[in-house]
């Protein structure tokens, strides 16, 4: 049997996790926090994608790899697949979420689960401090990808698009 | 009448939103693995731990309330029983047992066969001072002193270090007591 813990116990530490790199050890200086954390994510990713793939056959391109981290990767973490993928063939992919399930309890509506890709011009600046958090938080599975791709071999910088809901797009 | 307190977590568990340990695991493991690198000292990791399980705990107690049907605990002794049995079950899915009561009733250990926190890990040479699951112990103090109970959780076993379970000692400094800072008819 698959040993399971409490949703909440992971929850917490990575809430924790962040807020603790971002108000206690670097406050003032964001973009620090913003590595650290990346950094967290992508020890994770290296891991997780190294256990997940064990037991199948090494993949033949960047496209099988990527169709392996949206449906199989995606849903051992995230319990539901990517829900839709694009590319402009030419080394950048768009993976999107429409509920990406680590932000659907951050008591923020403004980014609640729209999937269109509308450009977003009504943000004003009172929403500057949400966003930010929301960043904060999400530089986490942005490593958690790019560890988990380099681990496939594949070389990237994932960035996180919450225009609409993270849609990460990585190169 | 109130609600009968369960003497299990069994049944929450499994009504609980729940994921793969191995991600819990590696995740915390990743974290632990940045603060080594950023903080340096082995006995900052510990303190940082400790304070993030505190923060950890004075949240979860509610979600534990919530969710456990729990009614109040009549002392320290069901408290701590409350915790290994349904506490522990209904967060990590494993259960503990409460033993090594001193002779006034402030002071015990919950023994911890099983840690989820654990697997995969071996603390390399220069990590040897590490309490490697000191987020556990701020859980339970920071949990406790949310319901009035100011307590001192330090780890006596950790199989991390050669023992054979994890035990933790609770010791009760201080119970408050719950006044109402009004007259409960003003």
């Amino acid at each position: 049997m698959v040993r399971e813990v409490s949703e909440s116990c992971l929850d917490s530490v990575v809430k924790e996790m962040v807020s603790c790199y971002c108000n206690v050890f670097y406050a003032d200086k964001p973009d620090l926090a913003a590595r650290r954390i990346e950094a967290i994510g992508y020890q994770l990713g290296f891991q997780l994608s190294e256990r997940y793939t064990m037991e199948r056959p090494p993949f033949n391109d960047n496209l099988e790899a990527i169709k392996f981290i949206c449906k199989d990767f995606w849903s051992n973490l995230f319990k539901k697949q990517i829900d839709n993928l694009r590319t402009n063939h030419r080394g950048t992919f768009v993976l999107q979420d429409n509920k990406f399930r680590w932000l659907t309890r951050m008591s923020i509506d403004s980014s609640a689960d729209n999937g269109s890709s509308v450009e977003d011009n009504s943000a004003p600046a009172a929403e500057n401090k949400t966003s930010h958090a929301i960043n904060m938080h999400l530089y986490f599975p942005c490593g958690i990808l790019r560890g988990a791709l380099s681990n496939l071999g594949i070389p990237c910088a994932v960035s996180a698009d919450i225009s609409n809901l993270p849609a990460c797009a990585y190169l | 009448m109130a609600p009968v307190a369960p003497r299990s977590g069994d049944a929450i568990f499994a009504s609980v939103e729940r994921v793969n340990a191995e991600l819990f695991t590696l995740t915390y493991g990743a974290i632990v693995r940045q603060l080594l690198t950023d903080l340096e000292e082995v006995d900052e990791v510990n303190k940082q731990l400790d304070q993030m399980g505190y923060n950890i705990g004075i949240r979860l107690i509610d979600e534990f309330l919530a969710k456990s049907n729990v009614s109040k605990c009549v002392d320290f002794k069901e408290t701590t029983d409350i915790i290994a049995k349904v506490g522990f079950k209904m967060f990590l899915g494993v259960t503990a047992s409460v033993t090594n009561w001193d002779a006034d009733g402030t002071c015990c250990s919950i023994v911890l066969d099983d840690n989820p926190l654990v697997d995969f890990v071996e603390l390399p040479d220069n990590c040897q001072g590490l309490y490697y699951c000191n987020i556990l112990s701020g859980v339970i103090r920071g949990a406790l002193e949310m319901v009035s109970m100011k307590t001192e959780v330090t780890w006596i076993r950790d199989v991390l270090r050669g023992d054979d379970v994890f035990e933790l000692q609770v010791k009760l400094l201080k119970q408050v007591s719950e006044e109402y800072p009004y007259k409960d008819d003003e």
